[in-house]
């Protein structure tokens, strides 16, 4: 793997008593999407925000393009950032927002003109160039500060939960053009969100955190959601449902006694001892008899609720409840095959079946 | 008559909503837009032998003889227009000042202090009103004349033999007068200003490679616009007209407009020409007045369009 474009060593964030960021460690490579996904408060945008230079470290160092940028200060930076509320200078027109960090660099004027078209074009605003920020929508706002950043060809571009302020249809769409853009232009971004499903759309790589620390990071974004390392993040990543058992000592193909319930065998490397883990949604299914070569667990029926493409089914087992999700492409018949207090059993194939830290 | 009012407002009801401004209105019509309106009528006349006007026999021949004219020409001699300049000078040095000492406190109150100092340091801004503005200016005397504090102290110090006579009854000692008791009138209006300032945006300015000259310059300055062009509305007017001051700190050498009309009303008792002069400068205030107006309302369209 070539030098990493971002590198973040060992850097912890402490306000008086308070550790927004603890401890994080993280290599970005030259051109990727990397999602920093976690719930508010978890500190991802201190971290990005340390990157930018607005907060100092208060433990460890970030290195971009291999130097520690601890001295410098945030104009010096070759980082830009697109705010979460887009901090758009009220008192300029689009094209003199744009043209801000350019006139700073003392580009050319003939040259400003060239790329701020080029840049609206990019971003498709053209002809709104004499427009002021309050004239705009929160997408075309959106998109100008996209583009104030873009083009000063930063080395990574963060944004701060960009599209947090856009109604739920513009946000897909400005998903897409996000991804495209980036995999156009091959500029590194680092994105914060705490929507797993946008972080799960856009990135090639996702960081989850919880509590100042890094909790995972996923080679691919089907890692984290497949194999989540923590409850934390299987909770986070989809709903999920999650069971408690005793790992049997071994390596390899191991035993998972469950409680009053069946054992079966797992393949983990975790310490043996009692243990979490974790069977997705989907992956379950619920029959009338047992299947052969599942786990299968007797449980009582608790509610249905028809979701269009989706039926879930909540279940009682051992005084839990856990949820199955199936697919409507069976006939109609088949729905309501079991109402609400009926004996059922729930089942999953082993290998699905995810063992937890 | 509170029943007439009563009966006109069952009558016209369209009229409830102007009920409250009623008494406001009543105020200034009868002590302001009267003793206006009989300003402007005296502006057009001539000065009595033992002050008053003259009274006008014949009127045709006053109003074509353009004689009701005489005291505004009058107010472009040279000797006054020499007044209206250094008026003229003096506030507007004033109000840069005020601007330029007033801005740096209003920007760390809003922005650097503490949230909570935040009230008491405004308060400590207006505290100077407490005390009469005559009292607080009679103390600058002391401070200032020849045998004051800061001669005195100097002095004392060794630093020079003789004290300083330019000190008081100078243009310095105006203009610091001036700027003394004008400055929470150019600090409020720009604190309220700047405290509105969105500090995400000096963040954007940095991180597109802005330092923090040119992020103030660029970014701050034009935010904080109308709070800047209020203070200077706030300050300019009142130091245009001021006569307390430059009578009291400036003595005789440093007369101002605001002099100039005084001494037309109680020394020369030339009420026509002090009103001619008082109209002048009013209509002067009025289009500066309009310009300001014009400028923020350009900009309020430019928002909201």
């Amino acid at each position: 793997m070539s030098e990493p474009v971002l590198d973040i060593r060992n850097v912890s964030k402490r306000f008086g008593s308070v550790t927004a960021v603890d401890n994080v460690s993280l290599q970005i490579q030259r051109g990727e999407f990397f999602s920093l996904l976690g719930p508010s408060g978890c500190g991802k945008t201190t971290l990005l925000r340390m990157i930018a230079g607005f907060e100092e470290t208060t433990e460890g160092q970030i290195l971009i393009n291999g130097k520690d940028v601890a001295p410098l200060p945030p104009y010096k930076r070759p980082v830009n950032t697109v705010f979460q509320h887009y901090s758009l200078f009220p008192h300029m027109n689009v094209s003199q927002n744009i043209a801000f960090g350019l006139e700073r660099k003392k580009t050319p004027k003939v040259e400003i003109g060239k790329i701020v078209k080029d840049s609206l074009d990019l971003v498709r605003l053209s002809g709104f160039e004499k427009r002021r920020p309050s004239q705009l929508s929160g997408g075309q706002k959106q998109r100008v500060a996209l583009a104030r950043a873009l083009v000063m060809h930063p080395e990574v571009l963060l944004l701060d939960e960009p599209l947090g302020a856009l109604d739920m249809k513009l946000r897909k769409e400005m998903q897409v053009e996000l991804k495209n853009l980036q995999e156009q232009l091959k500029i590194t971004f680092i994105f914060v969100t705490h929507d797993q499903e946008e972080a799960m759309v856009m990135s090639d790589r996702i960081a989850v955190m919880n509590a100042g620390k890094i909790e995972q990071v996923g080679k691919s974004c089907s890692e984290i959601y497949e194999h989540p390392r923590t409850e934390f993040v299987a909770n986070f990543i989809g709903a999920t449902n999650i069971f408690e058992a005793n790992l049997n000592s071994g390596n390899g193909e191991r035993d998972l006694q469950m409680p009053k319930g069946p054992a079966f065998a797992v393949d983990s490397h975790r310490n043996a001892g009692a243990v979490k883990f974790t069977v997705r949604p989907e992956k379950m299914q619920l029959s009338a008899q047992e299947i052969a070569g599942r786990v299968c667990l007797p449980v009582k029926v608790v509610d249905e609720i028809f979701q269009g493409t989706n039926t879930s089914w909540v279940v009682e087992y051992h005084g839990a409840r856990y949820t199955i999700i199936e697919q409507n492409s069976k006939v109609v018949e088949e729905q309501g095959r079991f109402s609400r207090g009926d004996d059922a059993v729930l089942s999953w194939n082993p290998k699905h079946t995810v063992v937890l830290e | 008559m509170a029943q007439a009012i009563v009966r006109a407002f069952q009558r016209f009801p369209s009229l409830k909503p102007y009920s409250l401004v009623l008494l406001g209105l009543a105020l200034l019509t009868v002590f302001f837009f009267f003793p206006l309106l009989i300003m402007l009528l005296y502006s057009f006349a001539q000065r009595g032998t033992y002050g008053g006007i003259k009274p006008v026999e014949d009127l045709q021949q006053y109003i074509f003889s353009f004689q009701w004219l005489s005291n505004y020409l009058r107010s472009f001699e040279p000797i006054y227009i020499e007044i209206y300049a250094r008026s003229l000078w003096m506030a507007v040095s004033t109000t840069m000042l005020c601007l330029l000492i007033g801005y740096p406190i209003a920007y760390f109150i809003s922005l650097k202090a503490k949230p909570s100092m935040k009230n008491l340091l405004m308060t400590l801004v207006v505290v100077p009103f407490w005390t009469s503005f005559l009292i607080r200016t009679y103390a600058w005397i002391i401070i200032l004349r020849s045998e004051g504090l800061i001669n005195n102290t100097l002095i004392a110090l060794g630093l020079i033999q003789q004290p300083i006579e330019t000190l008081l009854y100078s243009e310095f000692a105006v203009v610091l007068g001036l700027v003394y008791g004008e400055l929470p009138f150019m600090i409020l209006p720009l604190y309220a200003s700047i405290e509105k300032l969105d500090t995400a945006l000096l963040e954007a300015a940095g991180d597109l490679g802005a330092n923090g000259f040119w992020t103030f310059w660029k970014v701050t300055v034009p935010a904080t616009m109308p709070g800047i062009l209020a203070g200077i509305v706030l300050v300019f007017i009142p130091t245009i007209g001021a006569f307390i001051t430059p009578d009291l700190l400036g003595g005789a050498k440093s007369i101002l407009v605001g002099n100039l009309i005084q001494n037309q009303f109680v020394i020369a008792r030339d009420k026509p020409f002090g009103s001619a002069i008082s109209f002048g400068l009013t209509t002067f205030v009025l289009m500066l007045l309009y310009l300001y107006a014009r400028h923020s309302t350009r900009k309020e369209k430019a928002v909201f369009i």
